[in-house]
């Protein structure tokens, strides 16, 4: 489903992200990629969703060299694609029901199909009561599970989740990490991106390691 | 076809939204760009108005065939034949030297004068009416009687027709230059309205692209908004024209009555209105294309 062979990654002015980094995950798979900070692991992330280039290596995703791929292309690999941000990248000028409704509208999904998928998702991460509520209203915990209804309401085979406990105490930590299991086990690749090693042991899932940019385990 | 159908009412739907949002600063936009519209529209609504006075002042051009002192009664039937079957001829008339001389005398109040004349000066005259009265058609009709047997000359009352038309030419040119000029002056206020459209709305274009928008979808809306704004610009061009007229119509109602005209500046209408929304829409539409194609690009997640 993803696979990396012999990536690196380097941005202007010579800092290195990635190197020789190599590593499949398989369809359905549920892993972590745990580092320092500055080890990588938003970059590995990004050139999955090919945000970010990689400078020399292929990121394989479901058979599409992500490298390669033209600037018209990109949006369709993304709609498969389940985006966790650590700051939400929530839109604040619109209803919670609305941000979670702007993939099925960039896909050009049926309104009133939508609005259903749109509950469904906000059910799934349990803010279906609070659908009205602009994001400034909600707390931490629960702007990162209207984050991750938004991701998860295209129904994407690939879900990538960056820190997206980072900001959360634990109880609320612990929510969203039984969400991702739940998703797993209806299917859904993911991958995660966390400094705590100790998530992938609480998931139960594969452990990748980054160290300044290459992967050690 | 229905998904791109929902596309582009949900795009226009958030146009409106946005437009209701900052009503004041969209109206002053729109209101900017109808007085600048005003300007070519106003100049062109006017020319079309001298044209229709132009043509009612000078009435059917005419063209008088002086005939040879040579020219028999034989020889002048001949000539009536001939132009009888002319298809550009619509009418003729002909008058003889001696009608010419007791017309001159009545109408002229010179009757002391032609009643002592030895011998009536006058030449035998026919007037002709042709049937097209645009300038070029009417000179080549004039060209064509003169070559006529026992045509001693062709006169034709054409200069002041032919300065005329030289004049609403450049009328029209003038209208040409004003359009391309405040057209682009529209493209440039439009694009860089669309331009803080984009920036405001950074944020919004940034996570779009993350989950998957395309290019044209983010850029649809920002199309409808120069293309009403373009739009709302003509419509209030053409309010701005109606009232201009509406004030001068005032002064030449009197100025007309002096000259015992019926003439009446009227409002463009129908195609007219028409193709100036039209005219604005596009150019909207363009300004925007031109100022989304250059911002979209710069806005990519990171």
């Amino acid at each position: 489903m993803i696979s990396f062979s012999q990536v690196a990654k380097r941005y202007p002015g010579g800092f290195e992200a990635l190197r020789e980094v190599t590593f499949t995950i398989e369809a359905g798979e549920m892993a972590c990629v745990s580092g320092h900070s500055g080890a990588g692991k938003s970059t590995l992330l990004k050139l999955i969703a090919a945000i970010e280039a990689p400078s020399g290596g292929s990121v394989v995703v479901n058979g599409q060299n992500v490298g390669k791929m033209s600037r018209a292309a990109v949006p369709f690999l993304r709609r498969n694609i389940g985006l966790v941000f650590q700051d939400h990248k929530l839109l604040f000028n619109h209803s919670a029901f609305d941000n979670v409704m702007l993939p099925l509208r960039i896909a050009g999904f049926d309104p009133a199909e939508s609005a259903k998928r749109v509950r469904a998702a906000l059910d799934k991460v349990g803010l279906l009561g609070r659908e009205k509520a602009f994001p400034v209203a909600l707390s931490g915990g629960e702007q990162q599970r209207l984050c991750i209804a938004r991701a998860i309401v295209n129904r994407p085979s690939i879900l990538l989740a960056d820190e997206p406990t980072g900001n959360l105490d634990a109880n609320y930590a612990r929510d969203i990490l039984d969400m991702f299991k739940s998703f797993n086990q209806v299917g859904v690749t993911i991958l995660i991106a966390t400094p705590d090693p100790g998530t992938a042991q609480a998931l139960n899932a594969r452990l990748l390691t980054l160290n300044h940019g290459a992967l050690v385990s | 076809m229905n998904v791109w159908l929902t596309h582009h009412r949900l795009a226009f739907a958030q146009v409106l939204r946005q437009l209701a949002h900052t009503p004041f600063a969209n109206l002053l936009t729109m209101l900017v760009i109808g007085v600048a519209l005003s300007l070519p529209a106003g100049l062109y609504a006017l020319l079309k108005n001298i044209d229709k006075l132009a043509t009612q002042a000078h009435g059917e051009p005419q063209i008088t065939l002086v005939l040879a002192s040579s020219a028999n009664a034989e020889a002048i039937s001949d000539l009536q034949a001939r132009l009888k079957s002319h298809r550009e001829i619509a009418e003729f008339q002909f008058i003889s030297r001696d009608q010419g001389l007791q017309e001159l005398a009545r109408n002229s109040g010179l009757s002391d004068v032609t009643a002592g004349l030895e011998k009536n000066p006058l030449p035998d005259v026919i007037t002709v009416r042709p049937a097209a009265r645009d300038p070029e058609t009417v000179s080549r009709l004039h060209r064509e009687l003169q070559q006529l047997p026992k045509v001693e000359a062709a006169l034709i009352d054409e200069a002041w027709v032919k300065r005329l038309h030289a004049l609403l030419g450049l009328g029209q040119q003038a209208v040409t230059i004003l359009s391309a000029l405040l057209g682009f002056a529209l493209i440039v206020i439009t694009g860089n309205t669309i331009r803080l459209q984009i920036l405001s709305q950074r944020d919004e274009i940034e996570v779009s692209k993350l989950i998957g928008a395309t290019d044209p979808f983010v850029r649809r809306p920002f199309l409808y908004h120069g293309a009403v704004q373009g739009c709302a610009g003509g419509a209030i061009a053409w309010l701005v024209v109606a009232a201009a007229f509406h004030l001068l119509n005032a002064g030449t109602d009197k100025l007309t009555d002096l000259y015992a005209l019926n003439f009446h500046l009227t409002v463009p209408a129908g195609a007219d209105i028409l193709g100036l929304l039209l005219f604005a829409t596009l150019l909207g539409w363009l300004g925007a294309y031109l100022s989304v194609s250059q911002h979209l690009r710069e806005i990519e997640p990171r």
